[in-house]
């Protein structure tokens, strides 16, 4: 929450306390449990973390698709629509997303249109029975008053726009005619054809071969600095991390545990599951063959509760009494850079038992 | 193409002009109308006690060729040579199912997804008491304390052989793999993409394990994977396949810092860094990799490269030793001077 305050402007997302609770039959995972973090104009945020961190469900609530039995039960979205208004960004609208019903009107409009996503798997969320074009201008007809013709002329575009090949023929193909990049690649262009002015893009390389991700990649960055794009960048490649992002919001068991300029998170990480991260991971080029060192135990199931703070079984900085007993609060160390550790602070937060 | 130069290092697999190509049916009467040629040719040798690398993009055959080394598949031609330590070299490729199954138990195979390579409906004891039984004879309970052993070698508690798959994490079913594959305490043991699909902190506890086995067990691993960081750690010489064939094979520093192939030159510009200073954009393969049942004339690399002239359309480049130990396919590998992974 206490980031970003500096540029005077206000985020293009605001997110405080966020809570995304899912009730099932095993229990109440707590996938989201408090997660504030602001995302500035214009720049890429990276939300970082493994299996289960909860960093794909904090995409899926900002958009309002939580999938039952899915919850958001407590925090505030703050979306504040901007428009580019003589070389300028101006808010021209700010929308509090939790108040809105997920099926209604208002929240259509901005889906698609001012927010779009792209997702991991191309395949699965391109309709096979409907051409490219076809998708990329219903898009365009569902949020601008245009007719079939001039929707098609824009698909075109911006088919070209994102690199496929002989546009003209690429709106009559199908989904399964494309290889895996080209999918990546018309899945761009259906998310882009709004110009949005957030974009998810969660784990959108992690299906493709490294050649391909390097096209895919540049493709966004280009993208986003001609359009002047927000992205927030979900992954758990530390790799496309440092390439892509301008922050870095660092994700375990439902909370964001450390956020920094994207240098800092590298070069001065200070949350202990940060650096570990760092260290568990082969550095390509390192030219050493030392051992790496893992992070001991395994990411706890959703559904186990763990007292204080959720790393401490497996931390090395482990405080006897004092990690179990609370959850760390979230600490501003200055320049933006946050963390919820033990070592930094003595302020801990009551625990949610995740009774509603 | 003999690349049998040993360095005085034992050889234990020994593989050449290997091709698996599959037939694609189509037309009224299902006739072969084509085939893709997921392996096409490729000779390597994999010396006693070293961590091989066989790389390249999804579809480039690396998983096929590990699989046709086994005799999971058979080969549509080609030799491969196995220096088993019980008979001598013996020749894989000809050999019936009943004469490979005392040589199976030295060539063993770890898979890439946790989840789907372990029965279900097995109890953990019996999936890995399952190599014994089929080799040796005898019943799961038999084999009791050899599973309690393995159990304990991947680190992991005797008590849990009672379970099943289901109660543990996909790193912990990845360490069952590994004791499966170690039971009939094998020579070669192909992992096949072993932790690309579990969490980074988890990956590291995998790799500092079949490091761990490695040298305790004096195993040889042929280690077939894509992500680049996990290969330069853990091999000592890589293969970098391409639509079927093997383009260029070196030790892993030489291939990581001075590649031969423009295509492992691409390759390596194209490894995210995980390094915000280090943003480089360099060096960007255009198009996509070619299908192998209709490759492209000549090398088949060529309408990517940005080296090509008009021989590598015409004529496809010889696999050679261009430096010692240092084998590639390229017109130009002599003269060519390209970038490894360090800027």
């Amino acid at each position: 929450m206490a980031n970003q305050k500096a540029s005077g402007q206000p985020p293009v997302l605001s997110i405080s306390n966020l809570k995304t609770y899912f009730y099932t039959d095993l229990g109440v995972s707590r996938a989201l449990n408090g997660v504030s973090f602001d995302v500035p104009y214009g720049k890429v945020m990276g939300l970082v973390g493994e299996s289960g961190c909860g960093k794909s469900v904090t995409s899926l609530s900002i958009m309002r698709l939580v999938p039952k039995p899915g919850k958001i039960v407590s925090g505030q979205i703050i979306f504040n629509r901007c428009e580019r208004v003589d070389g300028t960004f101006k808010v021209v609208e700010s929308v509090n997303m939790t108040e809105l019903d997920p099926l209604g009107p208002k929240v259509r409009s901005i889906r698609g249109r001012h927010m779009s996503m792209i997702f991991q798997e191309p395949m699965t969320s391109l309709n096979p029975s409907y051409t490219v074009g076809n998708q990329v201008a219903e898009t365009i007809i569902l949020h601008q008053k245009v007719s079939r013709e001039e929707a098609m002329d824009r698909a075109i575009q911006i088919i070209a726009r994102v690199g496929l090949p002989n546009p003209d023929q690429m709106i009559r193909r199908y989904p399964h005619e494309l290889s895996g990049g080209m999918r990546q690649r018309a899945m761009v262009a259906l998310a882009l054809s709004c110009r949005p002015t957030v974009l998810f893009a969660d784990e959108p390389t992690t299906a493709l071969d490294v050649t391909t991700e390097a096209q895919i990649l540049d493709l966004m960055r280009e993208l986003q600095a001609e359009m002047g794009m927000t992205i927030v960048f979900i992954t758990h490649n530390l790799g496309v991390v440092a390439q892509m992002c301008d922050s870095v919001g660092i994700m375990y068991l439902g909370r964001i545990v450390e956020m920094a300029d994207v240098d800092s998170i590298f070069y001065n990480p200070k949350h202990p599951y940060t650096a570990a991260l760092l260290r568990s991971i082969p550095h390509v080029g390192s030219r050493t063959k030392a051992r790496l060192s893992p992070i001991r135990g395994v990411v706890p199931d959703p559904y186990s509760s763990i007292s204080g703070c959720p790393f401490h079984p497996r931390c090395d900085s482990y405080i006897k009494g004092v990690c179990e007993a609370a959850v760390p609060a979230e600490t501003d160390l200055g320049g933006g850079h946050t963390v919820r550790c033990f070592l930094y602070s003595d302020k801990g937060e009551v625990e949610d038992n995740g009774q509603q | 193409m003999a690349n049998s130069e040993s360095n005085g290092h034992e050889l234990l697999l020994q593989v050449r002009d290997l091709k698996k190509h599959f037939p694609i049916r189509g037309g009224l009467f299902k006739r072969v109308v084509g085939s893709v040629k997921a392996v096409d040719g490729i000779s390597f040798d994999v010396r006693d006690g070293e961590t091989l690398g066989l790389v390249g993009e999804s579809g480039c055959g690396k998983t096929t060729a590990g699989r046709t080394i086994l005799r999971l598949y058979d080969p549509t031609s080609g030799t491969v040579r196995f220096n088993d330590p019980d008979l001598g070299w013996v020749n894989l490729e000809s050999m019936t199912r009943k004469e490979l199954l005392p040589v199976r138990k030295n060539m063993q195979i770890i898979f890439q997804d946790p989840f789907s390579s372990l029965n279900p409906r097995m109890t953990v004891k019996r999936i890995i008491a399952e190599p014994l039984i089929v080799v040796e004879g005898g019943s799961a309970d038999s084999h009791e304390d050899r599973v309690a052993e393995l159990l304990r070698m991947v680190g992991m508690r005797p008590e849990y052989m009672s379970r099943y798959p289901h109660a543990f994490s996909g790193g912990q079913r990845q360490r069952l793999g590994i004791a499966r594959a170690l039971a009939l305490n094998p020579k070669l043991v192909i992992c096949d993409e072993p932790v690309s699909a579990l969490d980074v902190s988890i990956q590291a506890q995998v790799l500092n394990l079949l490091e761990d086995l490695q040298s305790q067990l004096g195993l040889t691993y042929l280690f077939v994977a894509h992500d680049l960081s996990v290969v330069e750690h853990i091999t000592d010489r890589v293969a970098v396949m391409y639509v079927g064939k093997i383009v260029e094979l070196a030790s892993t520093e030489e291939l990581y810092y001075h590649p031969k192939h423009p295509y492992t030159e691409a390759l390596m510009a194209a490894v995210p860094k995980p390094d915000p200073r280090r943003r480089d954009r360099p060096i960007r393969l255009p198009g996509e990799v070619a299908s192998p049942s209709n490759p492209p004339s000549g090398c088949y690399f060529h309408p990517r490269c940005r080296y090509a002239k008009d021989v590598c359309k015409a004529e496809a480049p010889v696999f050679e030793e261009v430096e010692p130990n240092h084998w590639c396919a390229c017109h130009f590998a002599r003269e060519l001077s390209l970038r490894g992974i360090v800027v």
